[in-house]
């Protein structure tokens, strides 16, 4: 097991190189001088020349990967183009708010899913199964950034039920200590803020949360499915157990496998989707602040971004394979 | 393991024999419209591409005129069924003509993801050893990042516009074949078939393209279709953040981001139609994926 582990864990080493060097690469296969492009056409060339110092365009390519290199290890990103703000900085600052909002998403998708999934499978060719299973196929069809839009349209400007978008009322005055909203408005007994940032975050999680959830519930139902058709299932309900307990442990605790693949799989898709939940509803998260840089054409700011998007979606991919090993014991560590 | 007993061994040859030749093909093509749900994904797929390949060219659209400041954001009516935008635009006439954009481009995307994701992945799992590894590697950076991730990067590189959105969602999509076509080719490499056509001398290139491709094809085929599902999301959702089609041309998602100025003000049409459209098309998309994967390879099927 730990053989297999520390295997699994160095093979993310190239791969993590190759994309530090392709996220360098990126800036450098812009076509044209990448100063110019970045600041627009009627820059002066001391503005030129500056950038072309900040950004160390000046040296050996080979060298720039270099330093690229060592100050990212360091944790050293650069700084922004136009506001000259420090993008580790920025990036930490804004993280724990996209954080919030995919875990908040996940949890949804998890706790709406999973039932759905479970009473589908039970309850087969029942309207309920079909119902449920009309919802998940549609679900998975809506761009995300739709989605939201409706539900802002709807519970916003119809009903005035729910804020349209941010974090927290412009008027609100709260000293964040994490960044995590919700936990840190608890933690300093904030019930006001507590409630606020919660009507906030609402509709972006649901928004973003409905496509895993949709492919968690389809994924749920067919490993029940399967699972109870088994020999085992038929052997507990012949001994007199209750229809619960054989569902529960039985049935799901051999379904979890493919659950717990399909809700990995999912991290790649809920962190596309922040950046455009995020940019639908005025989330100060790292996605927002990715397009804003797009736009702006502020490319540290879309190197870090980049970069550090994709440390965490190797790195929770890599913990997602751990814990799929470990759940399952038949998974040979070779 | 059915056995059979040599008295009626005969007739049971007899009666294979005397059955018509059926393909894998035609077997499938059998399941896939015996499925209710592939045959309506099937309709909606097939409405949508005809609207892509027909609009155009049956109604031709300059949108650069196509400007009505008389008739801004009405209400759905006989004259306009799905209403009027910002710009007195007939949105469903937009819709009609985005399909082209959305759905072309989502399609062409995979249609080169798929011939340069097999290449890829035939050449690699045919090959092995350095080539192999190379390449795969290559491909192990590119899904580091999110899809959509890298598709903003490629656009952010290459700037904007529905050409370059298209090779970015194109190449978001290279590595899922690649490394479905070289699986397949790992397993099929080890068949019999393979190894009697090495034996009568048959050269490498022969091999891979008679014997080791067309088997590899289905799963290819099974992933293609569902991607096309995703790739019209993806071309949609670069269209909303700007980095696709750009104005005045019409585009799905570029609509909806039109739409967003004028939500508070109760225009629910432009962000109701452009929205369905996206989601009917890769529904339909997903239907007949799901379908055709369940008619090519039957042992998939979940119930």
């Amino acid at each position: 097991m730990l053989r297999y582990v520390i295997k699994r864990v160095l093979t993310v080493i190239p791969v993590l190189l190759g994309v530090s060097l392709l996220v360098f690469g990126f800036i450098r296969m812009i076509p044209g001088d990448v100063a110019t492009v970045m600041l627009g056409e009627r820059a002066t060339p001391e503005n030129v020349a500056r950038v072309r110092e900040q950004l160390g365009l000046n040296k050996p390519v080979y060298e720039q990967y270099l330093i690229f290199i060592g100050n990212a290890l360091r944790g050293d990103l650069g700084r922004s183009v136009l506001r000259q703000e420090p993008v580790t900085q920025e990036l930490l600052r804004r993280f724990p708010a996209t954080i919030e909002l995919a875990l908040s998403a996940i949890l949804i998708a998890l706790l709406v899913g999973i039932p759905a999934g479970i009473v589908s499978a039970i309850r087969r060719g029942s309207v309920f199964d079909a119902a449920s299973m009309l919802l998940a196929l549609t679900g998975v069809s809506m761009p995300v950034f739709w989605l939201g839009l409706m539900l802002i349209f709807l519970f916003s400007v119809v009903l005035h039920l729910l804020p349209t978008g941010g974090r927290l009322g412009a008027s609100m005055e709260f000293t964040a200590t994490t960044n995590f909203l919700l936990l840190d408005s608890l933690l300093q007994g904030n019930f006001h803020v507590f409630f606020q940032a919660l009507r906030h975050l609402i509709l972006p999680a649901v928004a973003l949360g409905s496509i895993p959830m949709a492919i968690i519930a389809r994924m749920t139902r067919s490993a029940m499915l399967e699972v109870l058709s088994a020999d085992y299932i038929r052997t507990a309900h012949a001994k007199g157990l209750k229809e619960r307990a054989v569902v529960i442990n039985h049935a799901l605790r051999n379904a979890w496998l493919p659950v717990i693949t399909v809700v990995g799989l999912q991290v790649g898709r809920l962190l596309s989707g922040a950046i455009l939940t995020e940019t639908v509803f005025s989330w100060p998260g790292i996605g927002r602040w990715l397009v804003d840089a797009i736009y702006a054409r502020d490319f540290p700011i879309v190197q870090g971004a980049t970069l550090f998007i994709a440390i965490i979606f190797v790195g929770v991919n890599l913990l997602v394979d751990l814990l799929y090993a470990f759940v399952d014991p038949r998974i040979k560590f070779e | 393991m059915r056995t059979v007993s040599p008295a009626n061994n005969s007739d049971e040859i007899a009666r294979v024999l005397a059955r018509p030749p059926r393909s894998l093909w035609r077997d499938a093509w059998r399941r896939l419209i015996a499925n209710r749900l592939a045959r309506l994904g099937m309709a909606i797929s097939i409405f949508f591409l005809l609207l892509a390949i027909f609009v155009p060219v049956i109604f031709p659209y300059n949108a650069k005129i196509d400007s009505d400041l008389m008739n801004q954001l009405l209400d759905p009516s006989l004259e306009h069924w799905m209403g009027t935008d910002e710009q007195g635009r007939d949105v469903m006439n937009r819709i009609a003509h985005g399909a082209q954009a959305s759905l072309g481009v989502g399609v062409s995307a995979v249609l080169i993801a798929v011939i340069i994701g097999t290449l890829i992945g035939l050449v690699s799992g045919f090959a092995g050893k350095w080539i192999d590894l190379g390449l795969m590697f290559l491909m192990d950076i590119l899904l580091a990042f999110p899809g959509l991730l890298l598709a903003i990067a490629v656009v952010a590189l290459i700037g904007p516009g529905l050409r370059n959105a298209l090779l970015a969602v194109a190449t978001v999509s290279i590595p899922v074949y690649a490394r479905i076509a070289r699986s397949t080719v790992l397993s099929i490499k080890e068949q019999e078939y393979v190894t009697a056509a090495r034996c009568v001398g048959s050269p490498s290139t022969r091999i891979l393209f008679r014997h080791v491709f067309p088997n590899s094809l289905s799963p290819i085929i099974v992933q293609g279709t569902l991607g096309i599902a995703a790739a019209i999301l993806e071309i949609a959702a670069l269209g909303f953040l700007g980095l696709g089609q750009q104005p005045p041309y019409p585009e799905w998602g570029a609509m909806l981001a039109d739409s967003v100025k004028y939500l508070t003000s109760g225009a629910w049409w432009v962000l109701l139609f452009p929205g369905l459209a996206i989601m009917l098309t890769v529904l339909g998309f997903n239907l007949l994926g799901d379908g055709v994967r369940d008619a090519l390879d039957p042992r998939l099927r979940v119930d």
